[in-house]
């Protein structure tokens, strides 16, 4: 690097000049790696992985002491080690583990964001990090990655701890295809719980207190996990109504817009994606005409992983835009901000 | 071998005109909707200077400040700051600023120095030089004890400090500290004041500050400026500005024993004296309005009518007069209007 000759003039040998403070390149790098190790030391950790991680062996020891009692289910099928993940015991009420991360996953996306932007502002530490010679996205941006990382590390261990389990309770050892679907529902979760976080951060981003913000987020969800069956059949009901003596067509309408509705909250797309990737004999999650039922039309096969991602596709394409749309929000809220509180 | 650099923002040979301004502004306002925060504002802060913005709270010097540090957009009009325009290039500014933001706050489960070393990666400082810097630092601001405590076990006045050397950490060729002194007790103000000076001297930085309590500050600052509802009502030197405020009236406090009406007499005899008022507080305190002339013969006059003054003091010297006078006189000129 050429250095102006006016650059060599001697300062006080005592005073410990910084080298050239070049500001970094990637601000965001430098949030980033802060916030996460920020996060991997934090409390709310412990308590999420020690909550989630315990659910998640109930739901696996659940499932799997049902396999394990009905071997016959179990000879020559394939994907068994999958359907651990995603296998509903019949006549448990312990949801399939699959299921737990949809239900519980949320918490995980909005422990990591509620804070994210209000608790800078309630610390006073946002005026002096945004004095620094980064962009003011950067701490966004930074936060963001920081958080999906910490929650994918949460989740990479909780499935990881479930997957021992699973191997203890039935000596079940994964194909090379159940790991290829694993990693894809992985992603899939990630997708999922990104959104959750992106949500939470936008709330952290218009709501000024955290409190309240944590409040929004866990509210959304909520509606979204207990409410939401219910609002989208009132919808559907209201826009293609079902009278007493309904063709099938109209049935058939009403249940179709219910499907579409649904698909509006992430939880229904990640339960999809999920259900198409962890059980290779799923072809659709719509609606199965009778007749094409009892004819076999459909023969019920084992699909290769590349036709399970290619029908999750869609869902995975709309879950990460929902995230996209989510963070952006957040995005542009926190740019057009003023400092001062 | 080691290479020292020159100090910044010190161009050294540069022909342009305006090279020994550390900041200036030109017309710079910001409004919201209706409210002008900032109107009109034109300073200029010379490098190497100690300048202080002195006005109440609500004058519109944080909004001055986020705009000279690139985080908040100007209205209309536009700012230099170290050569170059915060709004278009706030990255090259906030290089080269340190700002001490008002009521700093930090990462309270994070120790000092840790705290420091988040500033330092921000500013791209290789690991190595940024720890000898910060261990350097927090010697300076006298926290190298402290250092390694979590920042919610400080102090007011620790974290205070720590936010100049948090402000010093990228080596800046600027300081802007908004409220410096404010709600620490009077012995921290009196240290974190003489922290400020020394860091200024020693590491020949310019030195923006802004605060509302003038007595406490004026001390360190070569040139104030006083501010209030968004303008500049004076500019310069506390002496300057004294004598800018009287104008070419003086007034004196004159202690003088002896019987009222004799006193009084003795001063209204002396030429050039316009008026006369007896202390309210205090009997024994006369106030003497004049030309500034008057300073010259007034004791000598009243020494010859054999009364001998024990104390003489110019009104408006004492650095609060002059501000309450401002602003007051501002009041007065609203009331007019």
């Amino acid at each position: 690097m050429a250095t102006p000759p006016d650059a060599l003039v001697l300062v006080d040998p005592g005073v410990v000049r910084a080298t050239p403070s070049k500001p970094p390149r990637f601000g965001w790098q430098v949030v980033a790696s802060k916030e996460f190790s920020d996060g991997i030391l934090s409390v709310r950790l412990f308590i999420l992985i020690a909550l989630l991680g315990l659910a998640a062996i109930g739901a696996v020891y659940s499932t799997a002491s049902y396999v394990g009692n009905n071997a016959q289910l179990a000879t020559g099928a394939s994907g068994l080690f999958v359907l651990l993940f995603s296998h509903q015991a019949a006549g448990s009420q312990v949801p399939s583990f699959a299921a737990l991360v949809g239900l519980l996953g949320p918490l995980l996306g909005i422990a990591f964001g509620f804070d994210a932007i209000n608790g800078e502002r309630s610390e006073r530490t946002l005026p002096r990090l945004v004095a620094q010679p980064i962009h003011r996205d950067a701490v966004i941006i930074g936060k963001f990655a920081a958080g999906l990382a910490v929650i994918g590390l949460v989740l990479l261990a909780i499935t990881l701890i479930v997957s021992g389990v699973a191997f203890l309770v039935l000596g079940v050892s994964p194909s090379p295809d159940d790991l290829a679907r694993l990693a894809a529902w992985f992603v899939v979760a990630l997708a999922y719980l990104g959104f959750w976080l992106a949500f939470a951060m936008l709330c952290s981003v218009v709501v000024r207190r955290a409190a309240t913000s944590a409040l929004a987020a866990i509210a959304l969800w909520i509606v979204l996990t207990i409410f939401a069956a219910l609002l989208v059949g009132i919808v559907a009901s209201y826009l293609a109504p079902v009278p007493a003596n309904a063709t099938v067509d109209q049935q058939i309408a009403n249940t179709e817009l219910q499907l579409d509705l649904a698909r509006v909250s992430p939880g229904t797309l990640y339960s999809e994606a999920a259900a198409y990737l962890l059980d290779p004999t799923v072809q659709t999650v719509g609606i199965v005409p009778v007749a094409q039922q009892t004819d076999n039309r459909a023969i019920p096969s084992i699909l290769p992983i590349d036709q399970s991602l290619l029908l999750a596709w869609p869902q995975v394409v709309a879950l990460v835009a929902l995230t996209v749309v989510c963070f952006g929000l957040g995005y542009i809220a926190f740019m057009r901000q003023e400092v001062r509180a | 071998m080691v290479r020292k650099r020159a100090r910044r923002g010190r161009p050294v040979g540069s022909d342009e005109a305006d090279h020994d301004l550390a900041i200036q502004t030109h017309g710079l306002t910001k409004a919201y909707g209706d409210l002008v925060a900032v109107d009109n504002l034109n300073l200029s802060i010379r490098a190497g200077e100690v300048f202080g913005l002195l006005g109440p709270n609500g004058a519109g010097k944080t909004t001055t400040i986020l705009m000279l540090l690139g985080l908040s957009e100007p209205t209309r009009g536009r700012a230099e700051v170290v050569g170059f325009d915060p709004t278009r290039q706030p990255l090259e500014v906030k290089r080269r600023v340190g700002y001490l933001p008002d009521d700093v706050g930090f990462y309270a489960e994070l120790t000092g120095r840790q705290n420091l070393r988040y500033t330092a990666a921000l500013n791209g400082i290789e690991r190595r030089a940024a720890n000898d810097r910060i261990g350097q630092l927090l010697e300076q601001v006298g926290l190298a004890d402290a250092a390694d405590r979590r920042v919610e076990q400080y102090s007011r006045g620790m974290r205070q400090r720590l936010g100049l050397a948090d402000a010093m950490v990228k080596d800046p060729s600027v300081m802007i500290l908004d409220e410096p002194t404010a709600s620490i007790d009077p012995a921290g103000v009196t240290d974190v004041l003489a922290l400020i000076q020394a860091l200024a001297r020693d590491n020949g930085v310019t030195v923006l500050l802004s605060s509302h309590l003038l007595h406490q500050v004026h001390q360190v600052c070569d040139r104030v400026a006083i501010f209030n509802a968004g303008r500049i009502l004076a500019q310069g030197r506390m002496a300057q500005l004294a004598e800018q405020l009287a104008g070419d009236q003086l007034e004196l406090e004159v202690g003088l024993e002896g019987p009222a009406d004799q006193v009084e007499a003795a001063l209204r005899a002396v030429t050039g004296v316009t008026d006369v008022r007896r202390d309210p507080r205090d009997p024994s305190l006369w106030h003497v309005t004049g030309p500034q002339s008057i300073r010259g013969h007034l004791a000598g006059d009243l020494a010859a009518r054999g009364l001998s003054v024990r104390h003489l003091r110019r009104v408006g010297d004492e650095l609060d007069e002059i501000y309450q006078r401002y602003f007051t006189r501002e009041a007065d000129r609203g009331h007019a209007a």
